[in-house]
């Protein structure tokens, strides 16, 4: 490829990061505000949690289950009804926002739900025997402790919304994706093709150490990887001892 | 002393019940306990004997299967209600009664201070009035310094304290320590047994503490209760206690060891509590009856802040040839136990009832 192909193509090329942006960044941003109450929520009305709900439960972790085997590009087909109804359209970059979303919205509620799950429960039932209320517990509790794992799923969602977004070019959407595939690949612009895929590995390059930056920011101060910044003290970790009450 | 702040009565945990299938594990088997106000009552049992269940009933953080449990002259289980969540009553009185974690459950997320605030922020009180008092409570468990320090960079007896001035942040009546010094080292253990101790003093707070750790008993508690299966099987306060006849607690509180050297002797425990370990008993046994008498052990100790002791001696000839130098010894209040010997029924055993 020389310069002057290059130059012909620039326009082109940040159109298309931008639309992959603006595609990505909205996405993500519905797929954590839809996510991360779903998330909890598996938690919260999982058998023994703080709103036991097994019917409910079941329900939510079906349909979380479903979405997420769903094939992105058969969603986006199947959902084009349902983004006509949100955007007025199914073509074009607002169009694939919607599918996008409703796609990550389970991946994200699954990786909330492992994060969640991993706060200890003491730390639940101190707040518990303070007279803290489920929300409370929600609030102080649940999602701050879980936040560096939060940043680190939010991260993984971003990624996988950038490769679901190479897909989104079947619905007129632009991106990357869909640069490589209508000039590299169809019209063989090779050359084309691997800056588009440079392009798309620095930027996911970028995303996940900017979030394991700050995952591992706010853990270490935290300190429960013992990674902690400042004096390492000794912690004492040896085994609770276990009475019938905590086996049971 | 005399009101009871915390009182349990039948109290009965039963794991597993509501489940078809699988086996039920009773935790706790009708427990009757009184915790008198102003008094630091040990409760001491090996693990499985249900005192974690015990403790986690008195705030209802474990529901009872059955019985009743009054903290402060209310009545929670009352409060309970049927599902699992708890309510705004009984919540509200969940923060009048302060708890401490084996394993300290501070929140790593916040800092020293705002985990003292957090039970402030839960009682809905303001920023400024909240910062004061857990600057306040924190000085009064000496970490003043450490009020921006993020629990991760403490040490566990420092942990411990924020844990304890956290639980005082509602001003609670009462103070429930879950084996708050098991994951403690020796050292650790004495100054936060101490700092409880003080605010025992200080603050006239009931404290109310689980543990496995016989010491534990031995260094703060009036009152002591022992479970087994579940049940209380003795308890008292560590005075009474120490003055019954074949009291497994007073035992343990104050072992003392030694075996009989010939099948010709007897082999008698004496206890000394108040002025009687003052006087010259041993001598005047000695000279009143013209016998040789061997001290096979002896320790001099402090029990719940009195002065106790405790001496295994041997007499020559059997049990029988000394009933009467064993009844001068009864006659100067002194706690004599013949080991071998059917003990007559303990008075202050309780709770084992049911």
């Amino acid at each position: 490829m020389t310069w002057a192909e290059f130059s012909a193509r620039q326009p082109l090329l940040e159109q298309a990061c931008w639309d992959t942006l603006h595609m990505v960044g909205w996405s993500t941003l519905i797929a954590v505000v839809g996510g991360l109450p779903l998330g909890v929520l598996l938690v919260l009305t999982d058998r023994g949690g703080l709103l036991q709900n097994v019917v409910a439960n079941k329900v939510i972790g079906q349909i979380v289950n479903v979405a997420r085997s769903m094939p992105f590009i058969i969603l986006m087909v199947a959902l084009m009804g349902f983004t006509r109804w949100v955007t007025g359209t199914t073509i074009g970059r607002e169009a694939a926002i919607v599918p996008l979303a409703i796609g990550a919205i389970p991946f994200f509620a699954r990786l909330v739900e492992t994060a969640v799950r991993e706060v200890d429960h003491g730390l639940v039932e101190a707040v518990q025997a303070m007279g803290g209320n489920t929300w409370t517990i929600v609030r102080k509790v649940l999602v701050p402790e879980s936040l560096p794992s939060l940043i680190s799923s939010a991260t993984t969602t971003v990624v996988a919304l950038i490769g679901y977004s190479a897909m989104a070019g079947t619905v007129g959407a632009g991106g990357l994706g869909d640069i490589a595939i209508r000039y590299g690949y169809q019209r063989f612009e090779t050359g084309l093709m691997w800056i588009t895929v440079a392009i798309l590995a620095v930027v996911i390059s970028v995303i996940q150490f900017a979030g394991d930056y700050a995952a591992r920011a706010l853990h270490a101060r935290g300190g429960r990887s013992g990674a902690a910044p400042g004096p390492r003290l000794p912690r004492a970790e040896e085994p609770r001892t276990t009475d019938i009450g905590k086996v049971a | 002393m005399e009101t009871p702040v915390i009182t349990t009565t039948g109290l009965t945990k039963i794991y597993g019940a509501d489940r078809s299938h699988g086996r039920a594990v009773t935790a706790l088997d009708g427990v009757d306990l009184h915790v008198r106000e102003g008094e630091v009552y040990g409760v001491i049992g090996q693990s499985g004997a249900g005192k974690s269940s015990l403790i986690r009933c008195v705030n209802l953080l474990e529901r009872p299967t059955a019985g009743t449990v009054t903290v402060a002259g209310q009545d929670l289980t009352a409060l309970a209600g049927r599902g699992p969540r708890a309510g705004r009553e009984l919540r509200e009185a969940r923060s009048r009664i302060g708890m401490v974690f084996q394993h300290f459950n501070l929140l790593s997320s916040r800092t020293v201070q705002d985990n003292v605030e957090l039970p402030l922020e839960i009682l809905g009180r303001s920023g400024k009035e909240r910062s004061r008092k857990a600057l306040e409570l924190l000085d009064l468990v000496g970490l003043a310094d450490k009020a921006r320090a993020y629990p991760a960079q403490l040490s566990g007896g420092q942990k411990q304290r924020v844990g304890i001035a956290r639980a005082l942040a509602g001003d609670p009546e009462v103070l429930l320590s879950d084996e708050a010094t098991s994951a403690l080292d020796p050292e650790t253990t004495r100054s936060i047994l101490q700092l409880l101790r003080d605010l025992n003093r200080q603050l006239g707070l009931t404290v109310l503490l689980i543990t496995h750790e016989m010491d534990v008993v031995k260094s703060v508690c009036d009152s002591a209760a022992l479970m087994e299966r579940g049940r209380i099987v003795e308890s008292g306060t560590v005075g009474e206690l120490l003055a019954t006849p074949g009291s497994e607690l007073a035992a343990a509180l104050f072992p003392v060891g030694g075996d009989a050297s010939g099948d010709d002797r007897t082999v008698v425990d004496v206890t000394f509590q108040g002025d009687a370990a003052t006087r010259p008993v041993i001598s005047q046994l000695s000279r009143t009856y013209n016998i040789d008498i061997s001290i096979l052990g002896a320790a001099m100790d402090t029990v719940a802040g009195k002065q106790v002791g405790r001496m295994r001696i041997e007499l020559p000839g059997s049990y029988e040839d000394n009933v009467v130098p064993i009844g001068f010894l009864r006659e100067q209040g002194l706690r004599i136990e013949v080991p071998g010997r059917e003990q007559k029924p303990v008075p202050a055993k309780e709770g084992a009832a049911k």
